[in-house]
């Protein structure tokens, strides 16, 4: 049934690992944000999680995933609901979502920032899109992170510049609540995947892209990762899996997402 | 009722100081005739409410701004929009930043007359920390802490739609109306500007009443103004212009807003700016965005 590809690139490993992260949840809206994160949660809607919603990316539901390139308007899609913000934020506040986004800033307690950058929140130095729905997706449903150049500007020492969503930070926890209430699954990277396994949710490394050591996943993180005794090698596509991305992305815009489009298995 | 009016009548409706709701959502639908109408008056100290774009960036470009409540500014394909982040870095705008559906729960409040929603939305986040006007309350029903999402009243809200009656009946005909119709409730006058008005018997056809999303007793005036929207989309009629807001967005480094401005806005009319970016069947020939 399934054929390890032995040619893959980096991106289309990404997409792999990151479809991973929707494989158990059932009936939710899979939202992934950027080309490697939609394609993720597409290739997890085609295969393993039928089950999964998607919109369009605009106001409507569909029940296939549109391909992220090479479609026209006059193809039509599959529509089956119409999904305008408003109803996104009923289903984000009713639970039913996982989403994936890529932070500009990720800290150890898996808190994240896309708003703004160093000096101060008066007058930062650069401004970027604001907290959008961060507070609000962080505090409501799963997420996960996508990364795709995993280094220590990213993975920062200390809190992020400005806190736009919950994480596992005991110091910020509100009244009332456990930590079990967030719910944050997986970071996903150009070196690794990450999940807060560790000892009080502390990030742990939960497999290594082949050909990446734990030395250079290490060094590239502001703070302290969990590292476990025994680390998997994150799993190559399989042929199947490949001809399905192909087909969601005829264009190969996955190939212009990670700089020079590295091989899959890098040893 | 005929509440057929002029963009400058709509402007002239403005004084400095008010809280104005922009409708649309980055670079969708907003209203940008009426933005350009307030770019060449002499308005000021404007507290701005949007889901913000080129709108929110060029009011705080031309100084009209004191203040932006905002969970986002972004011109979308491209991530920042320019002087918006000027004016952050600048330290010269006032905000209010929140989560877009805290900006939601504010205007459903206002609309329903609630001083307040309660959510969970910003626990645990800056958001709360800077926004100190932002209250943080027991709940009377369990043990948890809450955030008080005040009302954010607007004096106006300023719409674009693709079609009116005199009487103020708007249809809203793209995929998705965005926050117009919480910014309609939650404002005191409602202006919408149009592509087209129509008789009132239009909305009796099939099912375009169903693309009617306020009730027009929330409308106040409606402007006439094909091709109103642009640089900003007005899906089904027409896309952004993405060479246009590219030429915006590199103004920055080219002479500044000041230099837009004077190429597209100051001392034109509405007629002048169609021409100078086309004309008004080149603008309703913008394709729509594939995503």
């Amino acid at each position: 049934m399934s054929t390890p590809a032995k040619d893959y690139s980096l991106a289309e490993l990404m997409i792999v690992a990151g479809a991973e992260a929707w494989r158990n949840d059932g009936e939710v809206l899979a939202t992934g944000i950027g080309v490697i994160p939609r394609l993720a949660a597409s290739l997890a809607m085609k295969t393993f999680n039928q089950d999964l919603m998607m919109t369009d990316s605009e106001a409507s539901l569909l029940s296939e995933p549109n391909p992220i390139s090479g479609r026209s308007l006059e193809q039509g899609q599959k529509s089956e609901t119409w999904m305008g913000f408003t109803r996104i934020f009923d289903n984000v506040w009713s639970r039913k979502r996982h989403a994936m986004i890529g932070p500009t800033q990720v800290d150890k307690f898996g808190q994240a920032n896309i708003s703004a950058l160093g000096g101060t929140y008066e007058s930062p130095k650069i401004q970027m899109l604001g907290v959008r729905g961060l507070p609000g997706n962080s505090i409501s449903h799963a997420n996960s992170l996508f990364v795709p150049s995993h280094n220590t500007r990213v993975f920062v020492d200390g809190e992020c510049d400005l806190v736009n969503s919950i994480g596992y930070n005991p110091e910020r926890l509100p009244k009332g609540y456990t930590m079990d209430e967030i719910d944050i699954r997986v970071i996903l990277t150009d070196l690794c995947v990450l999940d807060f396994t560790g000892p009080d949710y502390q990030i742990a490394i939960k497999s290594l892209h082949p050909g990446i050591t734990v030395e250079q996943v290490v060094e590239n993180t502001g703070f302290e990762l969990h590292i476990p005794d025994n680390i998997p090698t994150t799993a190559a596509p399989t042929e199947e899996q490949l001809a399905i991305i192909r087909d969601l992305d005829p264009k190969d815009v996955r190939s212009k997402q990670l700089k020079d489009n590295p091989p899959g298995d890098r040893s | 009722m005929n509440k057929q009016m002029t963009t400058q009548q709509v402007v002239a409706e403005l004084k400095d100081g008010m809280t104005i709701g922009i409708g649309g959502w980055g670079p969708r639908r907003k209203p940008m005739a009426l933005i350009r109408e307030i770019l060449r008056s002499d308005l000021k100290d404007l507290t701005v409410v949007a889901y913000g774009g080129a709108d929110v960036g060029m009011l705080c470009a031309a100084g009209k701004v004191k203040k932006v409540i905002f969970a986002f500014v972004s011109l979308d394909f491209i991530p920042l929009e320019p002087y918006f982040r000027q004016a952050r870095q600048s330290g010269a705008i006032e905000t209010m930043e929140i989560d877009e559906g805290m900006l939601l729960l504010g205007l459903r409040a206002a609309g329903w007359g609630l001083p307040y929603i309660p959510t969970q939305i910003g626990l645990g986040t800056d958001v709360i920390k800077i926004n100190p006007d932002i209250k943080v309350i027991d709940s009377p029903y369990d043990d948890k802490e809450w955030v008080a999402m005040p009302a954010i009243k607007l004096d106006v809200a300023l719409l674009h739609a693709d079609r009116a009656d005199v009487r103020g009946v708007c249809q809203i005909k793209g995929p998705d109306m965005y926050m117009d119709e919480q910014m309609a409730r939650a404002a005191e006058k409602t202006f919408v500007t149009v592509e087209e008005i129509v008789e009132t018997d239009y909305f009796a056809q099939g099912d375009e009443s169903r693309y009617v999303f306020w009730e027009r007793s929330l409308t106040t005036g409606v402007v006439e103004a094909a091709g109103g929207a642009h640089p900003t989309s007005c899906a089904p009629a027409y896309g952004f212009d993405v060479a246009h807001t590219k030429e915006y967005n590199a103004s920055t480094k080219d002479g500044g807003f000041a230099a837009y401005a004077d190429k597209y806005i100051n001392g034109k009319t509405e007629e002048e700016y169609q021409a100078l970016v086309g004309g008004i069947d080149a603008i309703k020939a913008i394709p729509l965005p594939v995503y």
